[in-house]
């Protein structure tokens, strides 16, 4: 069993979330950077399906009741076991206090624990969806959370690192004949502090719209840039909406490195052919 | 009908209305169910069917095969009553933009065969058709910050049920005190694509 020491400002449960519900309007949810649970998981031996926590730029701390195997992944952040310093994959014992500190680089670390965090799955899956309010609570101090049974071997994996600038392919559609423009790949974009779990919100140059007027609502996948009636883009991650009524001038191929992408990063846009 | 991607692992079908969507809903649902589309999402719109998590060549598989007819999909799905009490807060102003007494109000939407275009903006809220475009009704000009889980709105010519407390801009009608959304349900939706609905008097 693990005691939440400190919650931090967001720290909540994310496997690979629930896809297969879109149709009745449940988001997927799922940690935002997936291949940083993936590393992490794969450090602790866990199944790559298994849970594990999400931080958000503040980290955490988490106090271990029995003695665990953990690897921190994803932001780059000071780890301390007991106020030490440390690195890598960690062995503790039990009682230990795990200290995730401030992101440095980077918004979101992820926590595995050999056996992963084992609370009730919701339709599949334990992860914290933050805008339906499916799965588990975000992490608060006091809370307790269950460990899984260990299995596997331990897995190397190499380091994932963070980039600077942001540079991410599109696919142009499924809307792109709303817009008569091409400002999304000529310009840079800043990342928004009003940015979270469902969308990553870019201000830049807007959006210039070809066709005026609202759109049927229609499903929506993840990475889909959608541009609302200010032209400024929002890029849809982990927990979107099922469907939406802005057009979406493209799609992102992968949202991976705005998971990281701390506000004020500048992002810029390359068409995929 | 025109297939549009969206990215690299996503197709969407624009379709001429309503009934040609749930033509297509069906008629790939079967065909996932035979082994022969490999998708993870089959998401209904207002026109539109979104394949997500397909395959490289879904594109010509699905130019390969005809288009559904729409009377086969038509009323197939299973028939949900839902108990309601007419007394939404917008009843009122509802009949008067329909130009009808309050009981003929009532009495059409009571006698309407209402039938799931699509779910969205929460889990199990359903975007029912059935009043048609002649008794379309704008949204609220300014959403309601709390409107009651079980509450039945109109807005546009679709009428859906609050399956959980939130805010919302639909015009309120009546309410239920059926449960639309159950974790623990398989399926966790009481009314998903395709299902068939009645509003009984309660």
């Amino acid at each position: 069993m693990i005691t939440v020491v400190r919650a931090g400002p967001l720290t909540t449960i994310q496997d690979q979330g629930r896809p297969g519900y879109a149709h009745l309007g449940v988001p997927r949810s799922g940690a935002l950077d997936q291949r940083a649970l993936r590393r992490a998981n794969a450090l602790v031996g866990n199944p790559a399906a298994a849970a594990a926590l999400e931080t958000t730029l503040l980290g955490c701390a988490l106090r271990f009741e029995q003695p665990a195997r953990i690897a921190v992944t994803g932001a780059a952040a000071d780890i301390k076991v007991d106020n030490l310093v440390t690195a890598g994959v960690l062995e503790v014992g039990a009682g230990s206090v795990l200290d995730v500190g401030r992101a440095t680089r980077g918004v979101r670390s992820y926590v595995a624990v050999a056996g992963g965090i084992d609370v009730e799955p919701v339709l599949g899956s334990r992860s914290t969806d933050t805008l339906s309010g499916l799965g588990p609570p975000k992490l608060a101090n006091g809370m307790t959370l269950p460990i899984g049974t260990a299995q596997g071997d331990l897995t190397a994996q190499p380091d994932g690192g963070i980039a600077d600038q942001i540079d991410l392919g599109v696919w142009l559609g499924p809307r792109d004949d709303w817009f008569s423009g091409r400002e999304l790949f000529e310009s840079d974009y800043q990342v928004s502090p009003l940015s979270n779990r469902v969308g990553c919100r870019l201000t830049g140059t807007p959006l210039t719209r070809a066709t005026k007027g609202e759109l049927p609502s229609e499903g929506v996948v993840l990475g889909a840039i959608q541009v609302p009636a200010d032209g400024q883009p929002l890029i849809f991650l982990a927990d979107h909406p099922t469907t939406g009524g802005y057009p979406v001038l493209g799609v992102v191929d992968d949202v991976t490195p705005l998971a990281q992408a701390r506000p004020g990063s500048t992002v810029r846009f390359r068409e995929l052919r | 009908m025109r297939v549009r991607r969206a990215g690299a692992s996503a197709l969407l079908i624009e379709c001429r209305d309503g009934e040609q969507v749930e033509a297509w809903r069906v008629a790939l649902g079967r065909r996932r169910e035979a082994g022969e589309l490999r998708v993870v999402d089959i998401v209904p719109g207002a026109r539109t069917l979104l394949l997500d998590g397909v395959e490289p060549g879904a594109e010509e598989l699905l130019a390969s095969w005809p288009q559904p007819d729409t009377a086969v999909a038509r009323d197939q799905g299973p028939l949900v009553e839902i108990p309601t009490v007419f007394d939404g807060e917008d009843l009122a102003g509802v009949a008067e933009l329909w130009d009808l007494t309050v009981p003929a109000a009532v009495e059409l939407l009571a006698t309407t065969a209402f039938t799931v275009a699509f779910c969205g903006f929460a889990p199990g809220f359903a975007y029912m058709r059935g009043l048609g475009e002649k008794f379309g009704v704008p949204r609220l000009d300014s959403p309601r910050p709390r409107v009651p889980a079980g509450s039945v709105g109109l807005a546009g010519d679709y009428c859906g049920i609050y399956p959980t407390a939130s805010p919302g801009g639909w015009r309120l009608v009546g309410r239920t005190a059926e449960t639309l959304f159950d974790v623990r349900n398989e399926p966790p939706a009481r009314l998903g694509p395709g299902t068939r609905v009645r509003l009984v008097p309660a």
